[in-house]
């Protein structure tokens, strides 16, 4: 279960603890979050919602590993992240983390297929052992007929769906979703909704995502506010977890 | 290599752009693989020199000859394995501007000073039964075209009159760097003629003699010994090693060392900063993607690489084209026609210099995308997204 009130005492997958990340804008210091605590229970889906500027991306990327916090810690699956030297912090990335954007940023010039292989790239697998994952990832999201198709022969939806092909087949800890749909039209991001719930489902796997669309919000099991550099649980959704 | 694919769909993903670049690099390796051929054209002499000759000439200037008795009285001097001498004749064939290199050579001894011009024994003793007939180098009679058995006029120049040679022979290299655009025949035809004819230059006159020393290590002791026996003469000798000869008939035409040096450098400046410039583009269109990469979990270090080794593939197949058809071009002078052999009789890209070449190519890719990778590596990752 989602706690945003640090007094979890459980094992939690991921768990954040008195979190809080500050810019500079030349003399002005902008606190964007501030003693933020968050738990993540595996297999659970939380989408954070909240107005553009409130930190969304930023906790994101924080839980990313991609940013590193101003004080506080992090924690997913036992490992805390906010100490780790930048190169520890790739490596663990490369492990733990799947990523979705809004963008979808697929490398234009690879095929569907070898899109999904680069993160397997950095693993010891064999290229055999690479090619049943990447079908494997490519069949759940049910592309496997378009693994040939250049990112610009596909639509966003299935542009959108091999991205998540991308996230999933290194099978990492959690799925970070930045804005998924925000790119998309409604069937095609109910498409990737449906997928994303299916992943949560039938695969269990951890999902937080960021959105602005409060129907993607309804698939998740959680929806979290972010208000003032802090999370506010909205309601407690019928969705997947 | 399961990064290759990744690296060339990327090299060629601007298909344009990276063949300027590729033929920019080829066009100046170009440059510098021909700066190679004459450099090499001009130091020829200096590259196939051989350690264990000497050339011993007039002490007044090499173009005085030496008496004909000299022969007999340098061979007996110790150290010395074999002696020869060689006369130069200056003779045009159908054309001044048809320029090749005539000797009048001492057929007997000639073989052991020189056993790296290799000639069939066959057309050899074709040579030493004829006193007018010849031997020209390979080049040189491809050049004209001509084929065992052609009666080759000679217009003299040095030796006035109309001289006829019977070919019996083309000499080979036994490196491809030797120089077969040489013209031999019979030093004794010569002699023979001008005694005919009654003339007093150049009769029992040789233009200088060529000593085999049986140790490389006594050249010094040898060249002195030489000196000292016609020193007071009124002929005086001056020998120096093959390579010394060579090295100072080089530099009349000036320091062509330097002239390349100047060269080779703007070009592999230049290169630098069209390369250079290349791969800043590169990396600042693929912001994105380098930023998705790490996000991935590449590391710095792999970023860092992965933008130099696309640099260095451009340098290594720009280098290789542009020095490959330097050799061509080389090659097919030498077996065709070569426009400059009047000047530069052997145009020969050495095996050696090609590995300079190309690895010089490598270390100009690497400084290029050196900057531009360090930038793609330090890139943050969350900067680079938010400006998507």
């Amino acid at each position: 279960m989602v706690r945003v009130d640090g007094t979890s005492g459980g094992e939690s997958l991921v768990r954040i603890r008195g979190l809080d990340k500050t810019y500079r804008r030349g003399s002005e210091v902008i606190h964007v979050l501030q003693g933020l605590n968050l738990d993540v229970e595996k297999g659970e889906f939380v989408a954070f919602m909240g107005p553009s500027g409130s930190g969304k991306t930023t906790l994101l990327n924080l839980l990313g590993g991609l940013d590193t916090p101003s004080r506080g810690t992090i924690s997913v699956a036992g490992d805390e992240i906010t100490h780790m030297s930048a190169g520890k912090l790739t490596q663990w990335r490369a492990r733990h983390v799947g990523f979705i954007f809004q963008m979808y940023n697929l490398l234009p010039v690879l095929t569907a297929f070898q899109n999904v292989e680069l993160p397997l790239l950095l693993t010891k697998l064999s290229k055999a052992e690479r090619k049943q994952h990447v079908d494997t990832a490519l069949a759940i999201v049910g592309l496997e007929d378009r693994k040939d198709h250049y990112p610009r022969q596909l639509s966003g939806g299935q542009e959108q769906r091999v991205a998540v092909a991308r996230a999933i087949v290194a099978d990492p800890t959690f799925l970070l979703c930045d804005e998924p749909t925000g790119d998309l039209d409604r069937k095609s991001a109910d498409e990737v909704l449906d997928l994303l719930t299916r992943l949560c489902r039938e695969h269990g796997k951890t999902i937080l995502m960021v959105s602005h669309d409060p129907l993607a919000a309804d698939r998740a099991g959680a929806v979290l506010h972010l208000n003032k550099g802090a999370l506010v649980e909205a309601q407690g959704a019928g969705g997947p977890a | 290599m399961k990064y290759l694919r990744l690296l060339l769909v990327n090299l060629f993903r601007k298909k344009i752009r990276t063949g300027l670049t590729i033929g920019s690099f080829a066009i100046a390796m170009l440059l510098f693989g021909l700066l190679v051929i004459v450099r090499f054209a001009f130091n020829q002499g200096v590259e196939v020199a051989g350690a264990d000759r000497l050339i011993v000439m007039n002490r007044v200037t090499f173009i005085e000859f030496l008496p004909l008795s000299y022969m007999d009285r340098i061979a007996s001097i110790p150290g010395i394995k074999g002696v020869t001498h060689a006369t130069w004749f200056s003779g045009t064939y159908q054309d001044p501007k048809n320029f090749f290199p005539q000797f009048a050579i001492d057929p007997g001894t000639w073989h052991e000073v020189y056993p790296e011009y290799v000639v069939p024994d066959a057309e050899w003793k074709a040579f030493l039964d004829d006193q007018q007939s010849a031997i020209a180098g390979e080049v040189t009679a491809k050049r004209f075209g001509w084929k065992i058995g052609d009666r080759i006029p000679l217009e003299g120049t040095i030796f006035s009159g109309h001289w006829q040679f019977n070919l019996v022979g083309i000499y080979t290299g036994a490196r491809p760097q030797d120089d077969t655009t040489q013209f031999w025949f019979h030093y004794d035809y010569l002699n023979e003629t001008l005694k005919q004819k009654g003339a007093r230059f150049g009769v029992n006159q040789a233009g200088w003699y060529v000593v085999k020393l049986e140790n490389p290590d006594d050249a010094v002791t040898v060249v002195k010994k030489i000196d000292q026996t016609f020193a007071n003469s009124s002929a005086e000798t001056k020998t120096d090693t093959d390579l010394a000869f060579a090295a100072s008939f080089a530099k009349q035409t000036g320091n062509i060392e330097l002239i390349i040096l100047v060269i080779g450098s703007i070009v592999f400046f230049t290169l630098l900063l069209v390369t250079g410039n290349t791969m800043a583009i590169t990396v600042r269109e693929r912001t994105a993607e380098l930023a998705i990469l790490k996000a991935l979990g590449f590391s710095d270090r792999f970023i860092l690489f992965f933008v130099l080794a696309e640099s260095v593939l451009i340098a290594l197949i720009g280098g290789t084209l542009g020095i490959g058809v330097a050799v061509v071009l080389a090659k097919l002078a030498m077996a065709y026609s070569n426009p400059l052999a009047s000047v530069l009789p052997v145009l020969y890209f050495p095996a050696d210099q090609v590995v300079v070449g190309i690895a010089a190519a490598v270390v100009v890719g690497g400084l290029a995308g050196l900057l531009p990778a360090l930038a793609a590596s330090q890139l943050k990752v969350v900067d680079a997204l938010r400006r998507i």
